[in-house]
């Protein structure tokens, strides 16, 4: 089985993330960045299905140079090889034109060994939009099958569970498929110092947009089809009243309620 | 007046309050007609009319609500090739921003998702969303092809204003992509009687402090009339359940009012309710992130604190 999992290069959710104000877009330069923590279940998800048959797992990014930390944290947890697609012109790209991107790796990459699955993560920690893996979808003709908190590939299908707000459901669909994982599915591994060591030899094939046929003009922010007109730093909470329990913590919090008109 | 298409989020009819927010924000850039799909139109009409929808496009196909999306994806991009409407707008719960992300490949159009406010601008429609873990607002327009806009509940006050509701059945069969992912069994989760997590306008949540007994949580919620929700600490551990969560991971809100019980107030759970308009903590540890946050604090046993200010919210109500 051939799989293959897409992953974001994206800043680090626990620094002071920022926006660029020369163009409104994030700022990836100032803010270190790793392997969007929710990408590691995808990887995770794909490892797992093909210790468990046999197959080979191609990760591929979109990104700038930095991005290749993100393959190379996948490669070490156990990926086969890398694509790592990075163009000047990609910068400041929306969703769709990201999702435009990837689509066109993964068919260049099935033009050699088809995908059997598309494995992504439910959404980036970044634009956390969760829209690309659906417009994916959308542009490889493949159906969805979206938010697995479980994964079984068996006899050309692939069932997931989804763990919604009213109901559990059992979905599933004929491969090729694409499916996006929840941060429920699996405890994605740590890279061993096998892992570490062997990561270093496995190939990374690096493409530009001229390798994969799109040109620069629909890509990046002057192509986007929405804009980011103006930002701003949400002013910092002024900071409340705080009281200690003195045995009377929950009757104050009480009259604090009842005084903003909740009671 | 130029149309601006709803999809209606309902089930078997009955109508969920985001699309009387959507309504009330449509009525802001235009005229809104309603997309119902799937069954029990008559049981909707009712609510559509009362918050403006002067026409409804609908397609009961009843087979619709066993496929994931793909059905109400391609009703829509047809809707939006025959009516060229001024904007799209649905739900941004997971099922909606997968419709929308497919409708804006479809019809080559701009996306934008958690929108917490829609304006008529110059422009057209003016957006803004919450980034970032809620430490950043944004402004943003569509720029090309008709706007897809996927809105936040509690975006909105929902306003009356009735309408004809007039319904147009349109012909629509799925494709076979449509048929490619199927629901082959749905079980329905006990309810639990209250509020829905992203609609409620009072969330009580627990988290490691509760050490697994949400008991003084509910009740603190029931008083109040709340949802609830956990951390992820919480889910992680096995107390409460995934669809609980409020987190990055889990569900954004932004109720009327917020409390956090025995929660540190990580960045992973700040994400998911820094927008609250007023937040109140019962931590033990003074030092908690959480009390960053609030306009009200006590520090202290959520044990003890929570069973006196549940008898005094009961008292206070008679």
């Amino acid at each position: 089985m051939n799989i293959v999992v897409c992953v974001k290069y994206v800043p680090d959710a626990q620094a002071e993330r920022t926006f660029d104000a020369s163009d409104n877009t994030t700022d990836r330069e100032n803010v270190d960045g790793l392997l969007s923590e929710l990408d590691e279940y995808a990887v995770e998800a794909a490892l797992k299905l093909v210790e468990e048959s046999e197959g080979e797992v191609t990760v591929v990014t979109v990104g700038p140079d930095d991005a290749a930390d993100a393959i190379k944290k996948a490669l070490q947890m156990g990926a086969h090889k890398g694509v790592h697609v990075k163009d000047d012109a990609i910068h400041g790209s929306d969703a769709i034109a990201t999702s435009l991107v990837l689509a066109e790796a993964i068919k260049k990459l099935s033009a050699e060994a088809p995908a059997d699955l598309v494995i992504t993560g439910m959404a980036s920690t970044d634009g956390t939009m969760g829209v690309v893996p659906t417009m994916l979808a959308e542009r490889l003709g493949l159906p969805a099958v979206t938010y697995a908190s479980e994964l079984t590939v068996d006899g050309g299908k692939a069932t997931i569970h989804r763990d919604g707000d009213t109901s559990t459901q059992t979905v599933e669909a004929s491969l090729p498929a694409l499916v996006s994982v929840t941060d429920q599915i699996n405890e994605p591994r740590y890279p061993s110092f096998k892992g570490i060591m062997a990561a270093k030899k496995k190939p990374v094939q690096q493409w530009g947009l001229a390798d994969l046929g799109i040109d620069a003009g629909q890509v990046g922010l002057d192509a986007a089809w929405s804009k980011v007109d103006a930002f701003a730093a949400r002013p910092p909470r002024s900071k409340g009243e705080i009281v200690t329990d003195d045995g009377d913590g929950g009757t104050k919090l009480a009259e604090f309620l009842t005084s903003r008109k909740f009671i | 007046m130029a149309e601006v298409l709803v999809l209606v989020d309902h089930a078997d009819g009955a109508v969920r309050k985001t699309t009387s927010e959507l309504l009330t924000i449509a009525r802001r850039l235009g005229e809104p007609s309603a997309v119902f799909v799937g069954t029990g139109f008559e049981a909707a009409k009712e609510a559509l009319a009362k918050f403006g929808a002067a026409k409804v496009y609908r397609a009961e196909a009843p087979e619709v609500t066993q496929y994931l999306v793909v059905p109400q994806a391609e009703l829509l991009a047809k809707l939006v090739e025959e009516k060229s409407p001024a904007a799209v707008l649905v739900p941004a719960s997971t099922e909606g921003k997968e419709i929308a992300a497919r409708l804006a490949v479809k019809t080559g159009s701009g996306l934008i998702t958690d929108a917490v406010d829609v304006q008529a601008g110059d422009g057209g429609a003016k957006t803004t969303q919450s980034v970032f873990a809620g430490s950043y607002t944004v402004e943003a327009t569509v720029t090309h092809g008709t706007p897809i806009i996927a809105v936040k509940p509690n975006s909105a006050t929902p306003e009356e204003a009735p309408a004809a509701a007039a319904d147009e059945v349109v012909d629509f069969a799925p494709s076979d992509l449509a048929r490619g992912a199927t629901v082959t069994d749905t079980q329905p989760k006990a309810a639990s009687g209250r509020p829905e997590l992203t609609e409620a306008a009072i969330v009580v949540s627990g988290g490691r402090g509760t050490a697994g007994d949400f008991s003084p949580v509910e009740a603190f919620a029931d008083a109040l009339g709340a949802a609830v929700g956990a951390s992820r600490a919480a889910v992680d551990a096995g107390w409460y359940p995934h669809s609980s969560q409020v987190g990055q991971t889990g569900k954004q809100v932004s109720p009327q009012l917020y409390v956090a019980c025995g929660i540190s107030g990580a960045i992973q759970h700040r994400a998911g309710m820094q927008t609250s308009k007023t937040i109140v903590a019962v931590n033990k540890d003074n030092e908690a992130p959480i009390f960053e946050l609030v306009d009200f604090g006590v520090v202290g046993d959520l044990f003890k604190v929570l069973p006196q200010a549940t008898s005094a919210v009961e008292a206070a109500k008679g």
